[in-house]
C-alpha cells in the first residue's frame, strides 16, 4: 500500500476521499487554486499545494501542475475524484509515466468508455442491450426511413457530433421523416459544424437506473446493486436512491448481470458505473459508463455498509476486492439529494456568493457530505454543488421521511439553492410512490 | 435612446458575440457568460446597433454590471 495520496479535486469529494485515506492510515495531500485558499478541503489534508489561479484550466485541470504537486509533496498515488480530470485518459497516463498510482481504471478503459460510439459498440459486443438505432450516421432521408422502419416509431434524430440534447428531432410517423431529417441535418450543421445525424428509437419518459460495478487486478468484477437517478435537470441528477423503487426482480437481475458482463468484457478495474435508460415495459438500454467514483456513491455505501473509497485505495494498491459478490447484501433504503447554489425559481441560474449562514441537520440515519462551511465563498469558477444530504432507513418510506425532515432543517443564507425544489420533491406524491422518470423536472411536475 | 445591457448573473465573460456597429435583433445573444460550468447567453432586449462593448473575454463581471450598450 502507498503511504501518501494526493486528491486532484476540491469541495465535498476531496473531503470524502481524505476521510477514506485517513481510515486506512494514509497521509493526505490537497491541491487548491487561489480561489480556494481558505476552502475546507485544504484544511482537511496533512499537506496542501497551491496549483495556480482560480480558472480550472490553470489549476484543477492542469495535468502538468498536478503531477508536479504530487512529485513535490511525495505523494505516491493520485485520486481524481469526479469531474475535472477524472475521466481524462491522458491524466491517467501522465500519472503512470510519472510513477504515480492512478486510483481508478486504466487509461485504456477511460479512453474506450469516453468515446461514446466506441463504448456502445464494445458494450453491444458484450451482450449489453443498447438503444436500437443506426450504428453509423445516416446518409439521406430514404436511408433514415428504412432504418426507422426496422426499429419502429417513434424515433429520434440526433447529431452525431452533438450532445446535451441539442439539435434532436423527434419523429412520430414515417410521413414526418423527410422534413424532420432536413431539420435535424440543418440544426446539427449549425450547432456542431457537422450535419451528420443518427436515428435511434425514441424512449418515452424513460427512467435512469445505474449499476455500481467494481473490479480488481485479479479479474474479479462484482456489482453493488443499482441506483435510481431519474430526477434530473439539464441531464444532471438532483435525487438518487437505492434500491430503485418499482423495479421488478427480473429486470433488476438482468440489469446487474448486464453491467457485470460489460465491465468484465473490458477488463475493468476499480469503481465504475454503467448507466441505463429503462422504459415502461422494463426494457433497458446502455447509456454510458462513468469510469470513476460517482457523486451519488454514498447511497450505495449506506445500503451495503461498504466503504467504496477505501475499496478504491486497496484495489489501486493491487489488493483483491475487500468484498465478494455473496457478501454484498443491500439492507433498507437510502436516498441522496444534491444541494446546488442555483436558483430553481430562475430556471436553475447559478447563484455564486458568500454563505452568510449555514445550518445542517444530523441525527439517526442522516449523513452529510459538504464542501462548504459558514463564510465559504461560492465561486463562479466551479461546479455549484454545495453539499449532499443522504438519508437511510429500514425501508424507503423511513428514508424519505428522514430526508424530508433533514431538508426542513437545512438553512443556507447568502446564495440561492435548490433546497426549495428538493423539499417539494420529498413531499411529492409521485416521488413518494416511486413513480419517477427523467422528464419530470422539465415537464414541471414539481411546480407550485 | 441608448440602452445598457447588464449582466443578470455574476460570472466570467466566456465569449463576446457582438461588436461595435453590429445590428442585433431582440433575443440575439450579445455576450456569453460562464458561471459554475454553465454557459449563459445575455440577449439583446430589443433590436438596435451596438454602440459600446464594455467587457472583454475572461473578465469577471458582477450581477448588474453593464456589458454592452445599444444605440
Amino acid at each position: 500500500m502507498f503511504r501518501t495520496v494526493l486528491v486532484a479535486n476540491r469541495g465535498e469529494i476531496a473531503r470524502r476521499v481524505f476521510r477514506g485515506c485517513r481510515a486506512l492510515g494514509l497521509r493526505t495531500v490537497a491541491v487548491y487554486s487561489e480561489a480556494d485558499r481558505d476552502a475546507p478541503h485544504v484544511q482537511d489534508a496533512d499537506h496542501a499545494v497551491l496549483l495556480g489561479p482560480s480558472p480550472a484550466r490553470e489549476s484543477y485541470l492542469s495535468i502538468e501542475r498536478i503531477v508536479a504537486a504530487a512529485r513535490e509533496s511525495g505523494a505516491e498515488a493520485v485520486h481524481p475524484g469526479y469531474g475535472f480530470l477524472s475521466e481524462n485518459w491522458r491524466f491517467a497516463e501522465a500519472c503512470a509515466q510519472a510513477g504515480l498510482t492512478f486510483i481508478g481504471p486504466s487509461a485504456e478503459a477511460i479512453r474506450a468508455m469516453g468515446d461514446k460510439p466506441e463504448a456502445r459498440r464494445r458494450m453491444a459486443a458484450a451482450g449489453v442491450p443498447i438503444v436500437p438505432g443506426s450504428p453509423e450516421p445516416i446518409a439521406d432521408a430514404a436511408s433514415a426511413e428504412r432504418v426507422a422502419g426496422e426499429i419502429g416509431y417513434p424515433v429520434i434524430l440526433k447529431a452525431a457530433a452533438g450532445g446535451g440534447g441539442i439539435g434532436m428531432v423527434k419523429v412520430a410517423t414515417a410521413g414526418e421523416l423527410t422534413a424532420a431529417f432536413a431539420t435535424a441535418t440543418r440544426r446539427a450543421q449549425s450547432a456542431f459544424g457537422s450535419g451528420q445525424v443518427y436515428v435511434e428509437r425514441y424512449l418515452e419518459a424513460p427512467r435512469h437506473v445505474e449499476v455500481q460495478v467494481f473490479g480488481d487486478t485479479n479479474g474479479t468484477v462484482v456489482h453493488l446493486h443499482e441506483r435510481e437517478c431519474s430526477i434530473q435537470r439539464r441531464h444532471q441528477k438532483l435525487v438518487e436512491e437505492s434500491p430503485a423503487p418499482n423495479l421488478d426482480a427480473r429486470t433488476r437481475r438482468a440489469l446487474t448481470e448486464a453491467a457485470v458482463a460489460g465491465a468484465r468484457a473490458i477488463g475493468y478495474v476499480n469503481a465504475g458505473t454503467l448507466e441505463f435508460l429503462v422504459d415502461a415495459q422494463g426494457g433497458f438500454y446502455f447509456l454510458e459508463m462513468n469510469t470513476r467514483l460517482q457523486v451519488e456513491h454514498p447511497v450505495t455505501e449506506e445500503v451495503t455498509g461498504l466503504d467504496l473509497v477505501a475499496a478504491q485505495l486497496r484495489v489501486a494498491a493491487g489488493e483483491p476486492l475487500p468484498f465478494s459478490q455473496e457478501k454484498i447484501e443491500p439492507r433498507g433504503a437510502a436516498v441522496e439529494v444534491r444541494v446546488y447554489a442555483e436558483d430553481p425559481a430562475r430556471n436553475f441560474l447559478p447563484s455564486p456568493g458568500t454563505i452568510t449562514r449555514l445550518a445542517l441537520p444530523g441525527g439517526e440515519g442522516i449523513r452529510l457530505e459538504s464542501g462548504v462551511v459558514e463564510g465559504s465563498v461560492v465561486s463562479v469558477h466551479y461546479d455549484p454543488l454545495l453539499f449532499k444530504l443522504i438519508a437511510r432507513g429500514a425501508d424507503r418510506a423511513q428514508a424519505i421521511e428522514r430526508l424530508a425532515r433533514g431538508l426542513e432543517a437545512c438553512v443556507v443564507e447568502g446564495v440561492k439553492t435548490t433546497l426549495p425544489l428538493l423539499r417539494t420533491i420529498a413531499a411529492h406524491a409521485d416521488f413518494r410512490r416511486g413513480r419517477v422518470h427523467t422528464q419530470m423536472v422539465e415537464q414541471g411536475a414539481f411546480h407550485g | 435612446m441608448a440602452e445598457e445591457i447588464k449582466a443578470h448573473i455574476t460570472g466570467v465573460v466566456f465569449q463576446v458575440t457582438a461588436k461595435v456597429g453590429d445590428k442585433v435583433a431582440a433575443g440575439d445573444p450579445v455576450i456569453v457568460l460562464e458561471s459554475m460550468k454553465m454557459e449563459i447567453p445575455v440577449e439583446a432586449p430589443r433590436a438596435g446597433a451596438v454602440k459600446e462593448v464594455r467587457v472583454r473575454e475572461g473578465q469577471t463581471v458582477q450581477e448588474g454590471d453593464t456589458l454592452v450598450v445599444l444605440e
